[in-house]
Order: structure tokens, then C-alpha cells, then sequence
């Protein structure tokens, strides 16, 4: 089954059988966002409790395909810890990377992708266009839980 | 499966007194597709086309195209003929008393609930109505209702169903009590379970409401008899059988459609038109704002021809001998392994397999199916409240026609093998 492996590289379905801060926090402190794919009827649920401007904890809720958990999974270990300018630049490097190909930034070459880690196994779904929407739902949502932080804060 | 008879082989292999193999010659996308398999098992979602279909659109656009119901030259009457042809056509594959007259062709099934939903409503709802839906609605009738609710402020009630997928009709006079509209799909898109619709119209008749059936997923594969069944208006979907897309129909009694306000307005619609009014054309005119789609309502017609060249009752049961050996040969490959919605009996619901693969998304399954060419819809089908009652966000979906056989059931297993080897 060649160019499934493109899709489905064993790291992502690692994270979609053993995905990592599955589950829900206390809200408040937390802050909870919902996404949907009307698509396919997948939702998730990011969970998110700052510490100043710092994102302290993180966890995932809801079901989806394996594309969608992994990297919702995926995206919960890379921006544990980090600042909300540096998640916004993570959020914004990871769709840069789901975009099609023209619409890329030129700038987003392979080494940006060594940085990327883990996350870099995901740029094969840009092959399977249904499927990116899979994989961006989670990083929307997030964006969206820091959205109400800051209208909060 | 060891006890297959030779008739049961058969039945699967051949629709009437055609055959699949030739039936497929008619259908073009199956010669495009030889080099490489092609499983299509996603009819439910929409069908394929035979070259009849494309060929009296084709003939119809080269040899006579011209605006209909206007021009007082030869093309433009023949036009206007064939799209009226295309009507009675209709009408009478579906059994209108009068054909005529009672068929409005739409773009859709969608569009035609809503011409009813809207039309209706102008009349006969109020803040205090009640409009009867059942739980397993596709979007299609259930969200032109929500709308319409939001505006005039209407309750909406649920016929629920059993974890069969079978509607559950236990409390059924409460819940038609006091109601002017009661809307009910003929087939489930999600369990293929039929709905007891001669039942659901005595009913909602029994308490002065109007019966509107939803038979996008019926039409196209049982014989109907519209007058037979006691319905009031009837939705249709011309590309779910055979047929082009943007086209579909309602119909309607026409004592009824008579009654009904119009619903878009524009030319064609009017008998009259003064800078202080209108007057609304006869039935059906007074339903069909601005130019139709003649080419389609043409294919469409060449369709129910096609499809009546078969016969619906042939058709039934070839597809009924599909879903008989899909469920047993999936039931006897994966046990509990692969979770089947509705009933397991194949006489008791159409062509449509709706399950789960335990550990596979059916996302995923329906990606890696593509690559062993078998294509089936994974979602939630247009039915979220089906899917949350049933616990799952989405489904796979298998669905038959009449260029399916044996083999496409053979190779879904397969697929269906390899998809669980590679999430193990
Ligand atoms: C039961 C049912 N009703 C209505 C529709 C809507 O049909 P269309 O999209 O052609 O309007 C569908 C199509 O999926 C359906 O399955």
C-alpha cells in the first residue's frame, strides 16, 4: 500500500493509539475551546491552564481519525511549556506547512521541518487534501482557547 | 461462506435478465476505469450514470436547446415538450394520479422539503402548531424546520427509533396530538431501514396534518405508489437514481399543491404581474421560478426509463442478495471486530451497510479502502443526531446499485482486511 505510508507514518499512529495529555482539567483554571470538522463530525476538545503567559498544562478531548488525534496529540507535547508568542508561531509554522503548495511561504524550506520534530511526520497529509482539515482542527482550536485567554486576561 | 447456491451467486451477478457485467458497459465510468479496480459502493451518496442518461442531455443541448414555456418557434416547443414529457415521466414512475400537474421539479430532494417546508408553513403554522419529525432524519428535513421554528416559534416533536434503527411508534398518538405537519423520511440513509410510511400517513391524516415523505434514499430503489401509500407530497433526488445532478421533484396532490403558496417567485411562476401584485401561474408553473433545468429534468427522465427497463422489483432483489451476503461475510471475516448499524436481516432494509471497524476511524478506513479502489462514505452522513444517539462520530458506508455484484462485496472484505491489519 504505497503512499498510505506517506499518510500514515508510525509516529502518527504511535500518537493515535498511545495519544499523549488525553483528557480534560478543571475549567476554571482552565480554559476550554471545542473544534469541529463538519466533514467528517470530528470534534475535539483543548483544554488549556496558563501560568502567566506560559501554557502549563494542556489536554485533549473528543474523538476523531487517526490524522486528527495525532496531531492534536502531537501539538499537546510541542506547546506544553511554551509562551503564547511562541505558540502562535508554532500554530502559524504547522498551517504554513498544510497549506498547498503555492500558497506556501517560500521561506518554510526543509530546515524548518528538522525543528518541527515529531510534527514533520504530518506534512504528508498535504498529498490527501480531504485529510488536512483533519489535521488542522486541533491547532485551530487552540488558537481559539488563547483567543478567549486574552480576551479574558 | 460455504452454502452459496448457484441462484443466490446469480442473484448477485445479475439484475432481471441482465446481467452486471453488461450492465456495466452502459455506464462509462466503468470503461474509464479499467485499468485500475473501481469498487463504487457509494450510491447512497449518489449514483452513477448510463450513457443514456448523458446521451439525451447531450442530444437534448445539440439538437434542441431553447428557453421553454416562451418561444413560439419549433426548437423552443420541442423543448418545452420534452421537459413536459420529462414530467409525466416522473409522475407516472411514481404512481401521480395526475402526472401532470403534480410533479414540481426542484434541484434536489433538499430543495424540494423546502419548498414544501416554507410553502406550508405560510398557512398552517402558528406559534402553538406542532410538526412531527422522526429521529432519523437526514439534515435535509430537519433543518428548513429548525428554521422555520425559529421564525414563527412552532414546537417540533420526535417519532424516536430502537436501537434497530426501526422507528419506534409505541407513543405515536401522543405525539401526532394536536399536529399540522408530520415529516418523516421513507428509508434511513445511515441504517437503511424503511420507515412504515402507509401507517405514519393514516396517522398523521387521523389527526388532521399533512404527510410529507422524504424518499431520497427509496425512490431510487423500490417500486412506489404514491396514491397506493396515502402520502401528500413526496421529495425526490433525481442523482441518487441514474439520474444528472440539479435536478429533483416534489410532489404533491394536487387539491393540495393547489392550496399551497408559492414559494420562490420570478418568471415562469406568475399567470400575472402588475406594479400592485401578482397572480401565481397553475400548479406546478407557480412552483418553478425562473428558468428550470430542462437539460436535467431530460436526464432524469431517460433515468426512470432506464431504470424501468430493469424493473424495480428486480432491482430489489439483487440488492437485497448483496446485502444478505455482506452482512453475513462480514459478520463470519470480523465478528465483533466490525460493529454493523440496524438490522441484520437483508429483508428488512435497503442497500445500505453502515458500520465500525474497532481501532480504525472510519476516516482512515475509507482512505485506506481508496487504495484497493473501493470507495464507501465515511461520515456522519448528513444525520448527527443519528450518530450521537448511536454513540459514534461518524460511519462507514457501503451502499449497492444495480452495476454492483458479488465481486465488489468480495473485494470490500479484502479491503476491509487489509485496513485492520495495518491499524493492528
Ligand atoms: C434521506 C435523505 N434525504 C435527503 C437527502 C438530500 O438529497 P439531496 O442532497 O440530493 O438534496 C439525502 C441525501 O443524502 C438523503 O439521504
Amino acid at each position: 500500500m504505497s503512499g498510505l505510508e506517506d499518510l500514515y507514518r508510525e509516529i502518527i499512529l504511535d500518537h493515535y493509539k498511545n495519544p499523549r495529555n488525553q483528557g480534560e482539567l478543571p475549567t476554571p483554571p482552565a480554559v476550554v475551546e471545542q473544534g469541529h470538522n463538519p466533514l467528517c463530525g470530528d470534534e475535539v476538545f483543548v483544554y488549556i491552564e496558563m501560568d502567566g503567559d506560559t501554557i502549563a498544562d494542556i489536554k485533549i478531548g473528543g474523538q476523531g481519525c487517526s490524522i486528527s488525534r495525532s496531531s492534536a496529540s502531537m501539538m499537546s507535547t510541542a506547546v506544553k511549556g511554551k509562551n503564547s508568542e511562541e505558540v502562535h508561531e508554532l500554530i502559524h509554522r504547522f498551517k504554513a506547512m498544510m497549506s498547498v503548495e503555492e500558497e506556501r511561504p517560500g521561506h518554510e524550506g526543509e530546515a524548518d521541518l528538522k525543528e518541527f520534530g515529531e510534527l514533520a511526520a504530518l506534512q504528508g497529509v498535504v498529498k490527501f487534501p480531504v485529510r488536512i482539515k483533519c489535521a488542522t482542527l486541533a491547532w485551530n482550536t487552540l488558537n481559539q482557547a488563547l483567543e478567549r485567554v486574552q480576551q479574558a486576561g | 461462506m460455504d452454502s452459496l447456491s448457484a441462484t443466490e451467486i446469480d442473484q448477485m451477478d445479475r439484475v432481471g435478465n441482465r446481467t452486471v457485467a453488461e450492465i456495466r458497459k452502459d455506464f462509462p465510468i466503468y470503461r474509464r476505469a479499467q485499468d485500475s479496480a473501481f469498487v463504487f459502493l457509494d450510491s447512497g451518496a449518489s449514483s452513477q450514470k448510463p450513457t443514456a442518461v448523458l446521451d439525451a442531455m447531450d442530444t437534448y443541448y445539440s439538437t434542441t436547446h431553447a428557453n421553454v414555456h416562451r418561444g413560439v418557434y419549433a426548437i423552443a416547443e420541442r423543448a418545452t415538450e420534452l421537459y413536459e414529457n420529462a414530467r409525466v415521466t416522473l409522475g407516472r414512475f411514481i404512481g401521480a394520479p395526475k402526472p401532470a400537474r403534480e410533479i414540481v421539479f426542484t434541484k434536489n430532494a433538499t430543495e424540494a422539503i423546502n419548498l414544501a417546508a416554507y410553502s406550508l408553513a405560510r398557512n398552517l403554522l402558528r406559534s402553538e402548531s406542532v410538526v412531527v419529525l422522526t429521529e432519523m432524519e437526514h439534515h435535509a428535513n430537519l433543518v428548513p424546520w429548525m428554521i422555520l421554528k425559529e421564525q414563527i416559534g412552532f414546537e417540533i416533536r420526535y417519532i424516536p427509533f430502537d436501537a434497530d434503527g426501526f422507528l419506534d411508534l409505541s407513543h405515536l398518538d401522543e405525539i401526532l396530538d394536536g399536529s399540522s405537519i408530520v415529516a418523516a423520511t421513507m428509508a434511513s440513509n445511515v441504517f437503511g431501514t424503511l420507515t412504515p410510511i402507509k401507517e405514519l400517513a393514516e396517522a398523521a391524516h387521523s389527526k388532521g396534518a399533512i404527510f410529507l415523505a422524504d424518499g431520497a434514499q427509496y425512490v431510487p430503489h423500490y417500486k412506489i405508489d404514491v396514491k397506493e401509500l396515502g402520502i401528500d407530497l413526496l421529495a425526490m433526488t433525481g442523482h441518487k437514481m441514474l439520474g444528472p445532478t440539479g435536478i429533483g421533484a416534489l410532489w404533491g396532490r394536487e387539491e393540495l399543491l393547489k392550496k399551497m403558496p408559492p414559494f420562490m417567485g420570478g418568471g415562469d411562476m406568475i399567470e400575472d404581474v402588475r406594479l400592485d401584485g401578482f397572480t401565481p401561474n397553475e400548479v406546478p408553473y407557480k412552483f418553478e421560478a425562473g428558468t428550470p433545468p430542462i437539460a436535467e429534468a431530460i436526464g432524469l427522465a431517460e433515468a426512470v426509463r432506464y431504470l424501468e427497463a430493469i424493473g424495480m422489483d428486480e432491482i430489489r432483489l439483487h440488492e437485497e442478495s448483496l446485502l444478505d451476503y455482506a452482512l453475513k461475510t462480514i459478520g463470519e471475516n470480523f465478528g465483533d471486530s466490525v460493529v454493523v448499524y440496524g438490522p441484520t436481516d437483508a429483508t428488512k432494509k435497503g442497500g445500505v451497510v453502515s458500520f465500525t471497524m474497532e481501532g480504525v476511524h472510519p476516516h482512515d478506513l475509507s482512505q485506506i479502502l481508496d487504495q484497493s479502489g473501493v470507495c464507501v462514505r465515511a461520515g456522519h452522513h448528513c444525520a448527527k443526531p443519528v450518530m450521537k444517539r448511536l454513540g459514534v462520530g461518524a460511519t462507514a458506508r457501503a451502499s449497492f446499485y444495480i452495476y454492483n455484484d458479488k465481486s465488489d462485496v468480495d473485494s470490500l472484505v479484502e479491503a476491509l482486511a487489509k485496513a485492520q491489519a495495518f491499524f493492528a
